[in-house]
């Protein structure tokens, strides 16, 4: 069974085609990468999966379920997670946001949800901090407790836009060690711009610009020698689309 | 000093200033992380048009002032629901349409000339045992509903995309801040008048979040300082014969700039060791 299961998804938005004919399966333990341009729709496909936008043409389901009927299933972890950093809030308080608000008690929080949540912590590293100020976190730090958030619910998937947007290379390093790390229980799909990283930890890749062209990248070899340890798309599709054919790179120029 | 407190008025303009500084220091919070404090202003001063209908049509200014406040309050939930784009053009017109339509109103009111400035500038020196029942009433009822919904506001507040996920009936909590944010500034506005409860719904608080790890506990913070200001002002105002509400925004303003010397202080310090 997949866990996100796309079949010829098209969405329009004021009569403009932002995707068209969208197939896609997530299967269970995949380290899904969607990459493209800016406006080339990723944004778009996580609303869609996520069930903040509706669709009219295609299928998505999650678990066999219309996305929002699994909300529980999937974790989510948003673009900017710099956003009211003065906001006095701790971080334990953060990471229970993610619990779907049933079953609750009339004042406060339960003790399960407590320990569920510092468990998600654990599972992040950053249980020490549980107590701080969120605005007292380095952007890494903080993107930690924004995936335990996303955790708090045992989740089937985590979903990530642009996890390392805001993070310097050191701390993106470790974010996308932890993801591998997570990815051995739980499926992963990030949304990014940034292939350099990406190439390292993920197993699948999907190129979105209106239309989908998806890559599995388990049987391609991945060290692929750049100087400046930087990758483009450019690169990146020509790698993909002629395997091992090193005579087409060129230099990159972005 | 301790003979002013066998004065009924006095007696009640502390309680007053008790129970409108935590009712405004709850929902100051509120306000402030919310960014939302351009909207308050907006309802305040269009509540004037509330008082100008109370008075023309003869019933209690309290109950006229709060219905056109929530009614405001109501109207721009919708607009900033619907229009995040020209917010701020949308409360600046509510704002100036609605003190029109309250001087107009106390204009064709035949006979009668109500005292604007104790609108404009606050008169807690003339509480009576009906308005605290109001303020009381209204602290409880805000009490009530952060304790039960808590996490929830808590949640919209720090990052409402994220609560709607996590099936939170954002547009609800949205609207109910605003609607408590417009009974607790018509309450304030005997306090301080509808000039300057704004001050009264910031400065406390803006001290109250440097000092705070958590929202509730910035909420508690706000209330005691707030209290302390406005008895403060309360007091000096007594004494000096000063207007009471503008005494009670210069004592905060006073106290938020020692504050603030005090906050570079320690940071000095901190930085030098």
């Amino acid at each position: 069974m997949p866990i996100i299961e796309i079949k010829n998804l098209t969405f329009a938005y004021h009569k403009q085609i932002i995707l068209e004919d969208i197939n896609l399966n997530v299967e269970k333990n995949d380290f899904l990468a969607i990459i493209g341009p800016n406006g080339g729709g990723k944004s778009t496909l996580l609303k869609l999966i996520l069930g903040i936008e509706n669709y009219k043409n295609g299928m998505i389901k999650i678990l066999e379920q219309e996305p929002s009927k699994n909300l529980s299933k999937v974790g989510y972890v948003p673009q900017n997670t710099n956003i009211n950093i003065d906001f006095p809030i701790k971080v334990i308080e953060v990471v229970m946001m993610g619990h779907v608000g049933h079953k609750r008690p009339l004042f406060g929080y339960k003790k399960e949800e407590i320990s569920c949540a510092m468990g998600a912590l654990a599972q992040v590293g950053m249980e020490k901090f549980a107590q701080n100020k969120i605005g007292s976190l380095s952007g890494g730090q903080r993107q930690r407790v924004m995936i335990a958030r996303a955790l708090c619910t045992h989740p089937e998937i985590l979903i990530l836009d642009e996890p390392t947007a805001s993070i310097d290379v050191a701390g993106q390093k470790q974010i996308y060690d932890l993801l591998k790390l997570l990815n051995k229980t739980i499926t992963i799909l990030v949304v990014s711009h940034d292939i350099s990283v990406i190439l390292g930890y993920a197993s699948k890749v999907a190129h979105i610009n209106k239309n989908i062209s998806y890559h599995d990248l388990s049987n391609t070899k991945t060290n692929f020698d750049n100087k400046d340890e930087h990758f483009c798309e450019v690169e990146l599709l020509q790698m993909l689309n002629q395997g091992s054919d090193k005579s087409t790179k060129k230099g990159c120029s972005c | 000093m301790l003979d002013m407190l066998q004065y009924e008025f006095i007696q009640n303009a502390i309680i007053a200033g008790v129970l409108v500084s935590f009712a405004s220091g709850i929902i100051g919070s509120l306000i402030v992380v919310n960014r939302m404090v351009f909207l308050a202003g907006g309802i305040a001063h269009t509540s004037y048009g509330g008082i100008g209908l109370a008075v023309y049509f003869g019933f209690p200014i309290f109950l006229g002032a709060s219905i056109f406040a929530c009614g405001a309050a109501l109207l721009m939930a919708f607009i900033t629901l619907k229009n995040r784009n020209r917010i701020d053009t949308f409360i600046g017109l509510i704002w100036a349409i609605g003190m029109a339509i309250g001087i107009i109103l106390i204009d064709l009111t035949p006979g009668y000339n109500v005292d604007l400035m104790s609108y404009l500038f606050g008169s807690i020196l003339a509480v009576s045992d009906e308005d605290l029942y109001f303020m009381g009433g209204l602290l409880f009822v805000i009490v009530v509903i952060m304790s039960v919904w808590y996490r929830d506001i808590l949640a919209v507040s720090y990052d409402s995309e994220y609560a709607n996920l996590r099936s939170i009936n954002v547009p609800f909590f949205y609207t109910l801040i605003l609607v408590l944010s417009a009974l607790t500034v018509v309450v304030a506005i005997k306090v301080v008048g509808l000039i300057l409860v704004i001050a009264l719904l910031t400065i406390p608080i803006y001290i109250a979040e440097k000092l705070s790890n958590t929202l509730a506990s910035m909420m508690v913070y706000s209330g005691i300082i707030s209290t302390f200001f406005t008895l403060l002002g309360l007091l000096l105002s007594y004494n000096y014969d000063l207007t009471s509400g503008a005494t009670i925004i210069m004592v905060s303003g006073i106290g938020l700039i020692l504050f603030f010397i005090v906050q570079q202080l320690v940071q000095y310090k901190n930085s030098v060791q």
